[in-house]
């Protein structure tokens, strides 16, 4: 199904929404060094600054994924060089239990990626971003949920809870 | 008919063990007779679906639903009941999230109709697979229609009160109703609209007596194969998959005390979003690798990692289900 999209020569190329969550020390600088420098990246990826990888919940992943995202990029710095010391390593472990889950759920691998990216890497990190693009476009849009094609975020988790 | 306020309780799809759960209260279902006319239980009592179209909308008080909704005649029936009844309380964790119904979200409808009829366990020789509509000499014959996806009683209409638990807990019935009658005697409030009640805010662990070090640990390992399990240590500490970190406080932690991990029968504590995604943090952080290698090998002691995350909380999960259930066309 996905590649029929692209083979229809008229038809629009498809273009995923990724969801990118970078770490404010290193890859959102990479990103920014990239964009000084003019390297090039496809536009699909809407970048989400964190202060660390580690403050990565795996809530976002599946709220960007249930919401209508067809990937997400989680970047980081390199393992040894977090600037909170050792919580890129905490990212690891949950991104690696966290992409088990979503295998069981259907959720193709190559559409959540963690990359690690220093401040220095701008031309590295616009590599990863090209490729993860191409690769989700292959896979075609994600649209969980909605067989006919709108996604939206699933109801009720936007309240407010009181307990009694 | 008495003029005493009404009482309804449902089930859709469920196991019966909420109806069970309400009977267990004891002499206090005494109570229950007293204060209430039950006009509608199918479980209990024989009454007929077009005695309840028949009432007044809003005219049952009370209505305790319990189970998720798997075909059409559940979602008939919420919506039937949510227009009949003044009160009507998701119950238990089938209606409130899905529970071990739900877990059915993990495979395509085809997948589940091949397992129920066309597997070596069921006896059906001639082959039969029930269709939604059947013709017959006396004309056609009609069964629910099947939804790929199984929805909690939220998903489908408006919910006043959450009573999660697998079953909920017979005390916590116990006080609903007693404060249920002293509303009706104008000596207590109703809590606020969409208020998760019999059950606490914060987690199982605040429950557990069990000792926390904040210690890592080198691997996963299923309860059954351990030789001892230390009664004072907490579980997840020894490496045993315990879901007590993001479950909802209710059941006062019974399993730990029983030696047993907690499997999250009570649903999501207050303020967790993605019951799973709260888990696998959890679970990560007692990971004790910092090499890829050495995790996944941690990891391998988890086979059923989405099971053992999503075991009662599927269908109210992000994600809610399987890629494959949601491409079906319902």
């Amino acid at each position: 199904m996905a590649n029929q999209e692209q083979s229809r020569g008229d038809a629009p190329q498809f273009e995923p929404v990724i969801i990118g969550f970078t770490c404010n020390w290193c890859s959102y600088r990479a990103a920014d060094l990239a964009g000084t420098a003019r390297v090039k990246y496809p536009p699909n990826v809407r970048l989400i600054r964190l202060m660390c990888s580690g403050r990565l919940d795996p809530t976002f992943v599946m709220k960007a994924l249930a919401g209508g995202a067809d990937g997400v990029l989680i970047t980081g710095c390199h393992p040894g060089e977090c600037h909170y010391i050792e919580q890129n390593y905490k990212a690891m472990r949950r991104y690696m239990l966290l992409k088990r889950v979503l295998a069981q759920l259907g959720v193709e691998p190559e559409r959540v990626k963690l990359v690690w990216a220093s401040a220095a890497e701008g031309v590295r990190l616009a590599r990863e971003i090209t490729l993860m693009v191409e690769e989700v476009r292959k896979l075609g849009p994600l649209h969980w949920g909605k067989p006919n094609g709108q996604a939206a975020v699933p109801e009720a988790i936007e309240t407010a809870e009181v307990t009694a | 008919m008495s003029d005493k306020p009404k009482f309804a309780m449902y089930w859709a799809a469920a196991c019966g063990g909420c109806e069970i759960a309400v009977l267990n209260i004891g002499e206090k279902i005494l109570d229950v007779d007293a204060n209430f006319d039950v006009v509608f239980w199918p479980v209990a009592m024989d009454a007929k679906y077009k005695d309840v179209e028949a009432m007044e909308d809003g005219s049952i008080l009370l209505c305790l639903f319990n189970g998720g909704i798997r075909n059409h005649e559940n979602e008939e029936l919420a919506h039937l009941l949510r227009r009949k009844s003044k009160i009507l309380v998701a119950f238990g964790s089938c209606a409130n999230e899905g529970c071990i119904p739900g877990l059915a979200n993990f495979s395509s409808p085809e997948e589940i109709f091949a397992t129920a009829y066309h597997t070596v366990s069921t006896d059906n020789p001639n082959g039969v697979h029930p269709q939604p509509v059947t013709q017959v000499p006396e004309g056609e014959l009609y069964i629910p229609r099947f939804y790929p996806v199984l929805k909690t009683l939220d998903q489908v209409v408006d919910v006043d009160y959450f009573m999660p638990g697998c079953p909920p807990e017979s005390h916590q019935i116990a006080a609903v109703i007693d404060l249920v009658i002293q509303v009706l005697h104008g000596e207590a409030q109703l809590p606020p609209k969409g208020a998760v009640i019999g059950a606490g805010g914060s987690t199982v662990c605040d429950d557990c007596p069990r000792e926390r070090n904040v210690k890592l640990i080198k691997e996963f390992k299923r309860i059954q194969s351990f030789d001892y399990i230390d009664p004072k240590l907490c579980l997840l500490e020894q490496g045993i998959p315990c879901n007590g970190p993001a479950t909802r406080q209710g059941c006062g932690a019974l399993c730990p005390q029983s030696n047993a991990q907690c499997i999250g029968c009570y649903g999501p504590a207050e303020g967790v979003i993605d019951y799973g995604a709260r888990l696998i943090t959890a679970f990560a952080s007692v990971i004790d690798a910092n090499t890829p290698e050495e995790i996944d090998r941690i990891l391998d002691g988890i086979p059923d990692p989405a099971g053992q995350f999503y075991r009662f909380n599927l269908a109210r999960s992000l994600l809610r289900a399987n890629k494959a259930a949601w491409s079906v066309k319902a």
